[in-house]
């Protein structure tokens, strides 16, 4: 088999430029194994919320190549950007929710976009929503929901599509430490039913709450295969 | 790809898909400008039409026509002369009619410059035949001219059209200045919708981004807003048209108080009103088109 054909994405030297700065992210080369766990840690200003990007479509790479689903997304063309999109669960740092509409209509979003009927949205939105534990607050604008209830009805509106990756981008960082370990509960659950999970994280205590779960560590914009605060030796990123 | 698409868009049209962008239609100024370039193009477009129709009226009424006059003091040789050429005209190919004005037709004619009394004194007065020549009966009006020419050496032939010419020409040049005023405000409409689009593709910039995230095409996004701009179009539009009316029906008004045959056949037909009340569909297509085009194009910049 070919190195990396079983991977749901799969890096191969690319490196990221913004500008003419130096670059941000270089020669990464690694892939996700579809179904699997992964955190993505490293210091701040290590380069996690660029690799996100480009994963999530956000950016094209200054360099390398990036295949995803089995296709080469550095050259994909632009038209064909929404159909891997709707592909792509992504739950943003800062949530990213639509301030005028309620969660229900926030979490409703993707199955509208991608076309499903009217009469098919109400069902899976609910259960979402009970699946999340806002069942109550349905018609409650991001503006009246606490950070914790934001964030879940982001991470709601990121899996109601049944994405083939979750990219969440520190999903826990606006979170006390009890909703951070319901949170990865539902990431767990929902990476059971086959969705592979990427979450970008600074708090190294959750990695061991997730046994399967394999870790990349970036440090300066580089993969970096050393040893985890927690002992844990981490999964090689290929 | 529907302008109005159903499709994986056909939400976007629906109440879910307006609560997306939610400032309600007629927030900003853009319907009353609309309005305001909608009211000026329809009195331009009216003055064009009814300029078009007048013209055309002008041309059916007296182009085709002559008039010949016989000018001699010898009031028997004149009738002589005025009867030959009627009978030889009469039968001449291409001649619609021939109708010798009476005397107490040019009498009338000429009461407001030489008075009543004109028939009591002995003031030559010429004689003078109306001839009418069959529509695209090419060279038929030559004939006649040289047959007048000939039995007559001394009568003068008016030629209609000839004199009619500079007037001709005016509402010619007035019909392409509007039509060249229609075609500015349309641009000028054209321009605010594209400004109007950009504006609103910077007010919802969050939303925009969060519906590329979720995998929206340009196609989708551009429908949420191709759909408000048109409302707006189209509500400035019928407001345009409803004012511009009210002040072509004043206009129409005055002209008829005129009393003038040459003013008064500046007129609007039923077809003319039927053009401008098409207006503004057409600006409702235009700014719909405009804005679709503005926004895809700005979207195209983005991944």
């Amino acid at each position: 088999m070919r190195p990396g054909a079983a991977n749901i994405v799969q890096f191969e030297n690319v490196g990221l430029r913004y500008g003419s700065g130096a670059e941000t992210l270089s020669d990464l080369s690694f892939g996700l194994a579809a179904g699997a766990f992964y955190f993505l840690t490293g210091p701040s200003g290590a380069g996690k919320s660029s690799l996100l990007r480009l994963i999530y479509l956000a950016q094209r790479p200054s360099r390398g190549l990036i295949r995803m689903f089995g296709e080469d997304v550095v050259t994909l063309p632009r038209a064909r950007m929404p159909g891997f999109r709707r592909r792509i669960g992504t739950v943003f740092q800062d949530f990213r929710l639509i301030p005028h509409l309620s969660a229900y209509e926030n979490i409703a979003l993707p199955l509208r976009v991608n076309g499903v009927a009217e009469a098919d949205i109400d069902t899976p939105v609910r259960e979402m929503l009970e699946w999340v534990g806002l069942s109550g607050r349905a018609y409650a604008r991001p503006a009246t929901l606490s950070g914790g209830e934001q964030q879940r009805v982001a991470i709601a509106r990121a899996v109601i599509g049944r994405p083939e990756i979750l990219v969440a981008d520190e999903p826990t960082g606006n979170v006390d430490p009890d909703m951070a370990g319901r949170l990865l509960y539902l990431f767990e659950a929902l990476n059971k039913l086959g969705t592979t999970i990427l979450v970008a994280t600074h708090d190294l205590h959750l990695i061991p709450r997730v046994h399967h779960a394999q870790t990349i560590r970036l440090d300066n914009g580089r993969l970096d295969n050393g040893r985890l605060d927690n002992g844990r030796l981490e999964a090689a990123p290929r | 790809m529907a302008l109005f698409g159903r499709g994986s868009g056909n939400w976007l049209t629906s109440a879910a898909g307006r609560r997306l962008l939610p400032e309600g239609w007629l927030s900003g100024p853009m319907p009353w400008v609309i309005a305001i370039m909608m009211f000026l193009m329809v009195l331009a477009a009216a003055a064009g039409l009814a300029l078009g129709f007048a013209a055309r009226g002008l041309d059916s009424h007296l182009s085709g026509q002559i008039t010949v006059q016989i000018v001699d003091a010898d009031q028997a040789r004149r009738d002589a002369t005025a009867d030959r050429i009627v009978a030889t005209l009469g039968k001449q190919p291409g001649v619609a009619a021939v109708r010798r004005i009476s005397d107490g037709e040019i009498t009338e004619l000429l009461r407001p410059w030489l008075g009543a009394g004109l028939a009591d004194n002995d003031l030559p007065v010429p004689a003078m035949i109306d001839v009418a020549f069959v529509p695209g009966a090419d060279g038929a009006q030559r004939a006649a001219e040289a047959a007048v020419l000939a039995l007559g050496p001394r009568a003068r032939i008016d030629d209609h059209a000839q004199w009619l010419a500079p007037l001709a020409g005016l509402i010619a040049s007035l019909r392409w200045l509007a039509a060249v005023l229609v075609l500015l405000m349309a641009a000028a409409a054209a321009f605010t919708v594209v400004l109007a689009a950009r504006s609103a593709l910077n007010t919802h910039q969050a939303t925009i981004d969060v519906m590329h995230h979720l995998g929206s095409t340009d196609a989708q996004i551009a429908q949420l807003f191709q759909r408000r701009i048109a409302t707006d179009a189209l509500f400035g539009g019928m407001v345009g048209l409803l004012l511009a009316s009210l002040v072509i029906f004043a206009v129409g008004d005055r002209i008829a108080r005129v009393g003038s045959d040459l003013i008064g056949s500046v007129d609007l037909p039923l077809a003319a009103w039927g053009m401008l009340a098409l207006l503004p569909l057409a600006g409702t297509l235009l700014a719909t088109l405009a804005a679709r085009a503005t926004i895809i194009l700005a979207l195209r910049r983005r991944l």
